[in-house]
């Protein structure tokens, strides 16, 4: 039992924990839920270790035992620069979401608490998983905590909106199912190493039908939940209705089990596939980053404004995974922990607003800064920071995919810049129409500034904006690592795929030609 | 022949052992229902389980000197231990979730116990049969027991309504049943499935394909009436919504776990070799059911009505399994009809204990502010739904991964795409019961429930752990289905 299943498992034993707790005792449930939340970060730091001076090529902390017997299927999970830090995204932001929900949630509070935990646990097993089965097994369970946190505690659509929520990303995930079960019975595992190296090595060939179909399985699922254009209209449904701590998690950490599944599945396993889909693919990231962007602008809502403008940050993310470049990769890997960051500070900014004035309409407020100053600063670098200012951590992010982007195809980066631009438009705004102007009596009288509470939960993300903005060093190295390889992996099968049997030659050309064409520029 | 040869040995009788000990407990419950006082009726609901019980011992007793018994007449190999054990367990389920039902309606009676014992102990011989006529045998045995049951509750109309729809359309489908089978007798010279195996496999022998097609078709449509298979499913939604609730819970798990047991021993074993015939017919018909059952549920209002279109989709499901017609299908469909029986019976159990006395509260609505009220109750019910929608750690799940695997491993490419996309489908009937109960405001009609009887609470969270168990652990009941599986020897 390594280091990594303790950190698996911690929060599923704390939610069973939880659920022995007496019902009368909300004070309790809460003071639980943080300890437990706290000792996983604490442990979960641990992971760093063998990333600190170097950067191991292989899987750490693995774990590989058998689960089921027919068909076999193993409790394989193992970490790498990948997944490292979103589990310690998952694992910071959880203690945080449980923090600004301490006063917010008066009802069903144990309950509350425990799905929080449960959503750890499934959060934490998709990034780890390397088992297909496994891997859909924790994909799924992550369902059933969002589902009802919305669905419960949300505001007044959340029926709607949770039951879309999951309706949506269940119909994406059975076709996934049915993708993983092909690969099962074409190649005897559903352990992903051994798959991916069968079909490295030729051991595994599939037809180019096979591979388009299976690719776009896989893709549709992960699509939904980037969520890329034209998939994302359950996102602000969900995130409109969630409550803060809900919107914060679906932001933060849930969309990114979309990001991560690109890469660590799409890419490696269907390389050629990915390859020819690149062109409209990026084409709809492009839409989507432009899209989100403008919707956002006319949002009068505040949560849905967010949620648009992640619907952009996302499209970045698409585009810099589908680039096929170094930076663009490293770029999308970094872009994600960005977007965790600083939306979800958005998200909690915009919970505090709420709390005090249990309005989510951005012509309720005006004038917040003068009677609370500090709230007014905190989100102006939370806003900053999601605009993507030097020396805050978006701007990174951003930069290496559009440069990544660049070297590919330079229209692409024209129209994605365009969003850059816009994201400075209608964050700006909405922050000129909340904060400034004059405050009215009501207001005034109703906007304490940020208690202890609430700058508790907004200093780490504060340093972290900062820190990943400035030293994105600290960061870098295990992602390079990491995405390096994969970039690596997806090279081999359009290799493979020219030396070998070709059954799409024209589709193999033009990828080779804008190989070249890039190695020249 | 020597007559010698025609008197069972005592193997024979060993291999016989469930259903000797059933029939025997069901007689003496009758017997002493006649002659016992009123103050002795809950005893004998404590007989009927201690027999079922004992009939389990018996199973694998039988399993333990397994083979052919009374001249080819019966088999006993995994496949049939595996659906004997079920249906034993479904039948103890049944009883420890309908004690405080009996006694709310004031029907608590021997016969209702005994009703169920001769019920199940023609399911077992129907799991067991090795012969067109036993199924037959098995098929009637089974069924008469559960018209009677479907109108237990004498006085009540919707009881009536249900017995008697189950009881004429059940007869025409036994009809459809019996010609085919005189049709294969009088085309193959044989009842038993392993000599119209060998008959249709000969070259020289094999009767004319389109009568054999007939022959099979007459008997699919008995077989699809059993498990309310589309376009034969119209009788279940009227039958389960109107029988009592624990009665419904058993219609839709064990006379259907065992005529599915029968289609499969039929199907494989002695139709195997005109399987591509029938495959493309079993195949339109698991597609027509998915749908028919998941887009019907959609629309429901009365709880007991959507568990009994759920129940055709469900079937459905597990016709892809048989379309499989392959091991690892047949292993699924073993499987799956366990899960499912788990968690049907677990949700009818909330629904018997939920909507009190005749049966009042049982519209979606009602269940509002459940979760809140009796949280634990919810809970069950909640894992219950999961299961049956076919969310990861539960049995449901991993039932539906399996017979979608065996689907694929056949190449049913097609079937298993618009299976899972029917599946989806189902999440969203399945969840408006999750919304009512957690996300509504509480009514009225889950104020002041009394208690969870033991009974039912031992059913219910007898099949909440079994359903999780399936769910973690499947290699527990899947190895032992697997290993059953292989039906042609």
């Amino acid at each position: 039992m390594s280091l990594l299943d303790l950190v698996i498992f911690l929060p599923l034993i704390g939610f069973l924990a939880l659920l022995l707790v007496p019902r009368g005792a909300p004070g309790m449930s809460r003071t639980a839920a943080l300890g437990i939340s706290l000792v996983i970060f604490l442990v979960s730091l641990g992971l760093l270790g063998p990333y600190w001076f170097a950067q191991p090529t292989g899987y750490t902390f693995s774990t590989d035992i058998p689960w089921i017997s027919t068909p076999t299927i193993r409790y394989h999970v193992g970490l790498d620069g990948l997944s490292l830090w979103l589990i310690l995204l998952t694992t910071l932001l959880t203690p945080i979401c449980i923090v600004i929900s301490w006063k917010y949630i008066q009802n069903r509070v144990k309950e509350y608490f425990a799905f929080l935990l449960l959503l750890e646990f499934g959060l934490i097993g998709v990034f780890v998983a390397l088992d297909l089965f496994l891997f859909y097994v924790f994909w799924e369970i992550t369902l059933v905590p969002m589902y009802f946190l919305i669905g419960i505690w949300g505001h007044d659509r959340r029926i709607y909106a949770a039951v879309k929520f999951f309706l949506y990303t269940m119909a994406g995930s059975v076709l996934m199912l049915a993708a993983m079960i092909y690969l099962y019975n074409r190649s005897g595992s559903f352990d992903f190493t051994i798959i991916q190296s069968m079909i490295q090595t030729g051991r595994l060939s599939l037809s180019w039908e096979e591979q388009i179909l299976l690719f776009l399985a896989f893709f549709i699922a992960f699509a939904i939940k980037v969520p890329l254009f034209p998939l994302h209209t359950w996102l602000p449904d969900a995130h409109v209705e969630a409550p803060t701590a809900g919107s914060v998690m679906l932001a933060s950490v849930m969309l990114k089990m979309g990001c991560y599944g690109l890469i660590r599945f799409c890419l490696p396993l269907f390389p050629n596939a990915a390859r020819s889909c690149s062109g409209w693919i990026n084409a709809l990231a492009i839409t989507g980053i432009i899209y989100g962007a403008l919707v956002a602008m006319v949002q009068p809502n505040m949560k849905k404004l967010v949620a648009y403008s992640s619907v952009s940050h996302l499209g970045f993310v698409v585009l810099g995974i589908f680039s096929f470049t170094q930076q663009g990769m490293d770029g999308a890997v970094y872009q994600m922990l960005n977007h965790g960051i600083s939306t979800g500070g958005l998200f909690i900014m915009v919970g505090y607003l709420y709390e005090r004035r249990h309005s989510l309409e951005i012509k309720s407020f005006g004038g917040v800064a003068t009677p609370a100053p500090n709230l007014s600063t905190v989100f102006l670098i939370t806003t900053l920071a999601s605009i993507g200012l030097p020396l805050l951590n978006n701007f990174i992010g951003e930069f290496l995919v559009l440069q990544g982007a660049a070297t590919v195809n330079f229209s692409w980066t024209v129209f994605a810049a365009i969003g850059v631009i816009l994201s400075a438009v209608y964050m700006l705004w909405m922050y000129q129409r909340v904060i400034y102007g004059r405050a009215t009596e009501d207001l005034a009288h109703h906007m304490p500034d940020l208690s202890g509470r609430e700058w508790a939960a907004m200093l780490p993300l504060l340093v972290l904006m900062v820190w990943m903005g400035s030293f994105s060093q600290s960061f870098l190295p295990p992602i390079s690592a990491q995405t390096a390889k994969i970039l690596e992996q997806s090279k081999v099968g359009v290799d493979f795929r020219v030396s070998v049997k070709n059954p799409a030659p024209v589709l193999s050309s033009a990828v080779e030609n804008k190989e070249t064409g890039s190695a020249a520029r | 022949m020597p007559l010698a040869n025609f008197i069972p040995t005592a193997d024979d009788y060993l291999r016989y052992l469930p259903e000797i000990i059933l029939t025997v407990v069901g007689v003496v419950i009758m017997f002493l229902e006649a002659v016992g006082g009123e103050r002795r009726k809950p005893a004998l609901g404590w007989l009927a389980g201690a027999g079922l019980l004992a009939a389990i011992w018996g199973s694998v007793v039988a399993l333990g000197v397994g083979g052919t018994g009374f001249q080819n007449m019966v088999i006993v190999d995994g496949f049939a231990t595996f659906f004997r054990i079920l249906v034993l367990v479904i039948g103890l389920l049944t009883i420890v979730s309908s004690t405080q039902y009996l006694d709310r309606e004031k029907a608590n009676a021997g016969e209702f116990h005994a009703l169920l014992l001769f019920s199940i102990a023609g399911q077992c011989v129907m799991a067991s049969a090795n012969e067109l006529i036993m199924v037959f045998i098995g098929l009637e045995i089974s069924s008469i027991a559960s018209y009677i049951l479907a109108g237990y509750l004498r006085d009540d109309r919707r009881n009536n309504e249900s017995a008697l729809k189950y009881f004429l359309l059940g007869s025409f489908a036994t009809a459809f049943l019996l010609y085919g089978v005189a049709w294969v007798y009088g085309l193959t010279g044989s009842t038993n499935l392993a000599e119209v195996r060998r008959v249709l496999m000969t070259p020289e022998s094999a009767p004319n394909l389109v009568l054999m097609g007939t022959a099979a078709a007459l008997m699919f449509v008995g077989f699809a009436f059993k498990v309310s298979a589309a376009p034969f499913q119209v009788w279940a939604p009227d039958v389960y919504q109107g029988a009592p609730a624990p009665v419904s819970a058993f219609m839709s798990t064990g006379p259907k776990a065992a005529a599915f047991a029968v289609f499969l021993r039929v199907f494989i074993t002695a139709f195997g070799p005109i399987a591509t015939r029938w495959e493309p017919f079993v195949w339109g018909s698991a597609i027509a059911t998915m749908i028919v059952g998941n887009f019907a549920a959609l629309t429901q209002t009365n709880i007991k009505r959507l568990l009994a279109y759920s129940s055709i989709a469900h079937a459905g499901y597990v016709l892809v399994a048989v379309t499989a017609h392959s091991e690892i299908g047949t292993a699924a469909a073993m499987f799956y009809l366990a899960a499912y029986a788990f968690m049907q019976i677990g949700a009818f159990a909330v629904v018997t204990w939920f909507s009190r006395q005749g049966e009042k509260f049982v519209n979606v609505d009602d269940l509002a502010g459940l979760g809140e009220r009796q949280p634990m109750v919810a809970a069950m019910l909640t894992i219950f739904l999961l299961s049956l929608i076919g969310v990861p750690l539960t049995g449901g799940f991993f039932g539906k991964f399996y017979i979608f695997r065996a689907a694929l491993d056949s190449n049913l490419v097609w079937l298993t795409v618009i299976g899972l996309l029917n599946s989806a489908v189902a999440a969203y009937y399945y969840l408006r019961l999750i919304v009512v109960m957690y996300m509504k405001e509480p009514g009225a009609a889950t104020e002041n429930i009394g208690p969870v009887s033991a009974g039912l609470r031992v059913a219910i969270l007898g099949s909440a752990l079994a359903t999780l168990v399936l769910g973690i652990f499947p290699s527990l009941v899947l190895d032992f289905a697997g290993r059953s599986a292989a039906l042609v020897k």
